[in-house]
């Protein structure tokens, strides 16, 4: 380990993240300006690897969008949406970025070039036809991965399978015709050796993700999953196959790995170990964490850090001799494994219960988002018959603060604290 | 002899109870929350003061809860009052597993461990359908006051259907129902069967297991009593107390401290 003060390297993630995200925003802006178009991703199967081979700028609406709760302007942007005649039921997401065109592109943090074509998966049923909605705005082609799914929960087909292959050689056509697409879009010819580059930092980056990931076991958590994990996954989405992005993860992982060794946890005292489901609260983003920092609850692990990482979690290694084949395997493993995350949670979170030792789960539907939350509370009857563990199911929203109420959410939040602290009294009296 | 007291301080109504040390009720109040939620706090303990002929410092531990249990400024602590309605059912009904608890703004369904403590918990989120508020628009609708609504439904044979899930918009079905030349004893059951219904879907999700102890200031209203009960296919118990649940819950927990004070440092831990 290298000889660095704990000053310099404490926090340093947040800091840098932070630093990342605004240049990256910076360079969109730009390209705004200069009238360069984008390619237009989501945050599941963003194939951004292949997309900056061809020098396209990126662009993540979802993460836009969100940046508009964060900053509190998202009412502006929502209401200019339902104007033009969306519907409050529809996505806060999409409303966002429907009033984000509408106004040019322009965000709190900048500007955000037009799109050139988007590209995206049927992770999320909603992509299909939010991208339909560029097409008629700016005339922008439009291209769609199926990525096939797991058929059941616990079904997973691997490599050797038949059925995977399958998949496997279905996702890799898709590909090529994506990158025939892309060489008449840009006039440019494919790479080969800079996808082995992109690669490569990505490479560096899912291993470096799946092990920040694996050092929260700590006791305390190194990090809280709601709140710092959110700034860690933003780089693993915006900078997902640049050198910044592969080094962002080395230094990442040295600085957890510092944490750990010292027993260096975060600022809450960490009473509760706790681990979330579904998107956060962005309209009070900050203050619906410390609703359970302050009761001594921090969030070890989050099933949107997986979901929203698209998979990276997972730790994927391309393999750089067949990158095509690769890529293709890459995206069809982890697109899998984020709607698994999402889909067949049960599996997912009693193996998260086990290793991060949690103490609690708290479910957090949102208004905006069907497709992430419907199903929460049957899932978590599912894991409750198989664990003992104590749950907080509480809805808000990932965007509207019309159906954020704050008073509502903490009486809940109180609520769950305190009979985590019953729980705990209980079993003190039982195993004195 | 020490005394506690519990103040709930709830969206409508604010309840103070105070217990000695026999757990015993010795006095209870209850006022109008009002606008100024201080001060109905205040008012609500102070009368039960008064009630009970005793005197402030008598009262060694004061326990906040509901909504504004932070606005109780002479409370020593802050419980929510869904730790309180549990707590508080299981000291009247000892073999309460489940808690309903319907208040003015919110319905809560609360599963309790033998101890009151709770095991799980649900409760309806931002919208007023199947708690008081919606009986109160029934109410205004049908210009019946609030404690005859449960009388009149009772009377009820052919209950209507009450299709929309909105305190809002139940007022202009139970206009419409008028409209359509139905009886209001008729419109009044369906209401209710309606409120129980809702009810009943949050007991499922936390599970329901028996006995259920229905609190809160609706269980004073017969018909919800009955439309629980047919709901349920079981005898949900009620006590006198019912609407002061939350307040007596919170009078128990501010006892806890007492006793916890003065008991060996084992005590005082699983007190706190």
């Amino acid at each position: 380990m290298s000889q660095i003060s704990e000053e310099a390297i404490v926090g340093r993630g947040n800091k840098d993240g932070a630093s990342l995200f605004r240049d990256w925003f910076r360079e969109l802006t730009t390209a705004a300006e200069e009238d360069r178009r984008a390619a237009y991703v989501f945050v599941m199967g963003s194939l951004c690897e292949l997309l900056q081979t061809f020098d396209l700028p990126v662009v993540f609406p979802e993460i836009n969008s969100l940046q508009t709760a964060v900053r509190r302007v998202a009412h502006e942007y929502l209401n200019e949406a339902e104007d033009y005649g969306y519907s409050p039921d529809i996505c806060g997401y999409v409303k966002a970025d429907v009033a984000t065109q509408l106004r040019r592109g322009e965000l709190p943090m900048g500007r955000i070039p037009k799109p050139a074509i988007a590209v995206y998966t049927n992770a999320c049923n909603t992509y299909i036809k939010w991208a339909e909605i560029w097409e008629r705005m700016h005339g922008a082609p439009t291209f769609v991965i199926d990525v096939p799914g797991s058929r059941a929960d616990g079904a997973k087909t691997w490599q050797g399978d038949q059925d995977f292959e399958n998949d496997r050689r279905y996702v890799l056509a898709q590909l090529k015709e994506l990158i025939t697409t892309l060489e008449q879009l840009t006039g440019r010819r494919f790479d080969i050796d800079r996808l082995r580059e992109t690669m490569g930092h990505a490479n560096t980056m899912h291993r470096g993700w799946k092990r920040v990931l694996e050092l929260n076991r700590s006791r305390p958590s190194l990090f809280n999953a709601l709140s710092d994990g959110t700034i860690y996954l933003g780089v693993t989405n915006c900078l997902k196959g640049t050198a910044a992005g592969a080094r962002y993860f080395d230094d990442l992982v040295e600085e957890m790995e510092y944490k750990a060794a010292r027993g260096i946890g975060t600022l809450t005292d960490e009473q509760y170990r706790l681990i979330f489901v579904g998107v956060p609260c962005y309209p009070i983003f900050r203050r619906f964490t410390e609703l359970f920092t302050e009761s001594g609850g921090t969030f070890v692990n989050s099933t949107y850090l997986w979901f929203a990482s698209g998979g990276s979690n997972l730790g994927y290694q391309y393999d750089l001799e067949h990158p095509l084949e690769s890529l293709a395997e890459g995206l069809l493993v982890s697109v899998r494994d984020a709607m698994d995350s999402m889909f067949f949670q049960t599996g997912v979170l009693t193996d998260m219960i086990d290793a991060y030792q949690a103490d609690g789960i708290v479910y957090h539907p949102i208004k905006s988002c069907r497709t992430v939350s419907t199903g929460l509370a049957d899932n978590r009857r599912a894991l409750m018959r198989e664990r003992d563990i104590p749950s907080l199911f509480i809805e808000s929203d990932m965007m509207d603060r019309r159906v954020v109420s704050e008073a509502q959410l903490k009486n809940r939040i109180d609520a769950f604290f305190e009979g985590l602290a019953a729980r705990r009294r209980q079993a003190a009296i039982s195993n004195p | 002899m020490a005394y506690a007291a519990g103040v709930d301080v709830g969206s409508t109504q604010t309840k103070a109870v105070i217990i000695d040390e026999e757990r015993t009720i010795v006095s209870r109040s209850l006022t109008e929350t009002g606008a100024n939620v201080i001060r109905a706090a205040e008012n609500a303990f102070q009368e039960a003061l008064r009630g009970g002929d005793l005197r402030e410092e008598e009262v060694e531990y004061v326990v906040g809860t509901g909504y504004g249990r932070y606005k109780v400024t002479f409370g020593n602590t802050q419980v929510t009052e869904i730790s309180c309605h549990g707590r508080g059912a299981v000291h009247m009904f000892p073999d309460t597993r489940t808690v309903v608890d319907m208040g003015g703004q919110d319905t809560k369904a609360i599963r309790v461990s033998p101890t009151g403590e709770i095991v799980d918990f649900c409760m309806n989120d931002k919208c007023a359908a199947g708690t008081g508020r919606f009986l109160g628009a029934a109410s205004s609708a049908l210009d019946i006051p609030l404690d005859q609504l449960g009388p009149t439904a009772l009377r009820g044979e052919r209950p209507v259907k009450i299709s929309t899930t909105c305190t809002v918009f139940a007022e202009s079905e139970v206009l419409s129902w008028l409209g359509k030349g139905k009886k209001i004893e008729d419109i009044l059951l369906g209401v209710h069967q309606s409120i129980a219904a809702r009810s009943a879907g949050l007991l499922r999700r936390v599970g329901i297991e028996s006995d259920v102890t229905f609190t809160g200031g609706v269980a004073k209203n017969t018909a919800m009593i009955e439309a629980l009960n047919e709901r349920l296919a079981l005898k949900v118990n009620v006590s006198e107390e019912s609407h002061y649940m939350g307040a007596l819950g919170a009078a128990l927990f501010a006892l806890d401290h007492i006793l916890a004070s003065r008991a060996p440092t084992k005590a005082k831990q699983d007190a706190s």
